[in-house]
């Protein structure tokens, strides 16, 4: 009976909210469908225009709740930009701040239940990882011509060490785009498929005569994920811009 | 056909053996922000400038743990 009743319980599979639909009907995806990942970018980005462009437009000396936000937010990544990059990073800092507001945006967006999270999707994250990447890369022969090099020849260690180190430090700096988009879409990926998961088991009340031990640990299993989540969110969008000025900071630096 | 059911097999065995690897992303995160709090009971002027390292050490530590969630759904969904 008890595995009978499971199987009805598990109706969806925990992984279907993250297919790419057409919004209006059909079964073709071309490159210029509109379909549910475009919907969700193009919410993230009407509400950092909302949040940035008309909350901060009436200018106030006091702000208001809104210009407050903004304000918190802008001098926070400031300020995460000075620390790491240095001084000479601020010029990158609307960069930084972009990118950041675009992936808090589309994290938290995609909490709502029924919405997409565009984030969890690697084709998104790996062409911000690898603009992230490409322009550092140029940002860092640019400033440094071959000096940027030296990167990967570390002065500080002994003689005989240097070819091998210099050989992690390179596969060490290819492999950067890949962890980069990877640490944030397989974090929101993973976060959502459990609360996926644990929401197929709260139904179990209408299905098994266990259903009223599973159903309250499923449902308060389900908040505990879901205020994580909300940490989760924030906390990768962080990560990832902080890492992004860790680049940058390397790129204008070279020299241990 | 029991090629096919013995690849199904291997494919759930081998999902399973890739979720060890959280394992140990969950030992790395845990060992950086236990040495940060440790650090930071002993001079806590000094820790508020160091929470963006110790979030870098999680990213690192994390990322490989990610990437053996990664190969588990390769696994399930994709192989």
């Amino acid at each position: 009976m008890a595995e009978g009743t499971e199987a009805e319980g598990l109706v969806f599979h925990p992984m279907d909210q993250f297919v790419v639909k057409p919004l209006f009907g059909g079964d073709t995806i071309a490159w210029h469908t509109p379909t549910n990942v475009t919907l969700w970018m193009a919410v993230a980005v009407v509400c950092v225009i909302l949040l940035f462009v008309v909350g901060t437009g009436r200018r106030a000396v006091v702000p208001g709740r809104v210009q407050s936000v903004a304000e918190l937010g802008y001098s926070f990544i400031r300020k995460m930009v000075e620390d790491v990059a240095g001084h000479d990073g601020l010029k990158y800092f609307p960069y930084v701040l972009t990118l950041f507001l675009f992936i808090v945006f589309s994290n938290f967006l995609g909490l709502i239940p029924g919405a997409f999270t565009t984030t969890s999707h690697i084709a998104v994250t790996a062409v911000m990882a690898l603009l992230v990447f490409v322009s550092v890369t140029v940002i860092g022969f640019v400033k440094n011509g071959a000096g940027f090099l030296s990167l990967f020849w570390i002065s500080a260690a002994p003689l005989p060490l240097r070819p091998v180190l210099a050989l992690i430090e390179i596969i060490s700096y290819f492999v950067r785009p890949v962890s980069h988009s990877i640490r944030l879409a397989g974090n929101m990926m993973a976060g959502h498929a459990v609360i996926k998961v644990f929401a197929a088991f709260a139904p179990l009340i209408l299905f098994s005569s266990l259903g009223f031990l599973v159903t309250p640990l499923a449902i308060l299993a389900i908040v505990a994920m879901y205020a994580l989540e909300m940490l989760v969110c924030f906390i990768q969008a962080y990560v990832f811009s902080i890492l992004t000025c860790v680049y940058l900071r390397d790129a204008l630096h070279p020299h241990h | 056909m029991e090629l096919v059911a013995a690849t199904a097999l291997g494919k759930y065995i081998g999902a399973g053996l890739a979720c060890t690897g959280m394992g140990g992303a969950a030992v790395g995160v845990g060992h950086v922000v236990g040495n940060f709090i440790l650090g930071a009971l002993r001079n806590p002027s000094a820790a508020a400038g160091q929470t963006a390292t110790m979030f870098i050490g999680i990213a690192f530590a994390e990322a490989l743990g990610i990437f053996s969630f990664l190969v588990a759904l390769l696994l399930m969904f994709a192989v």
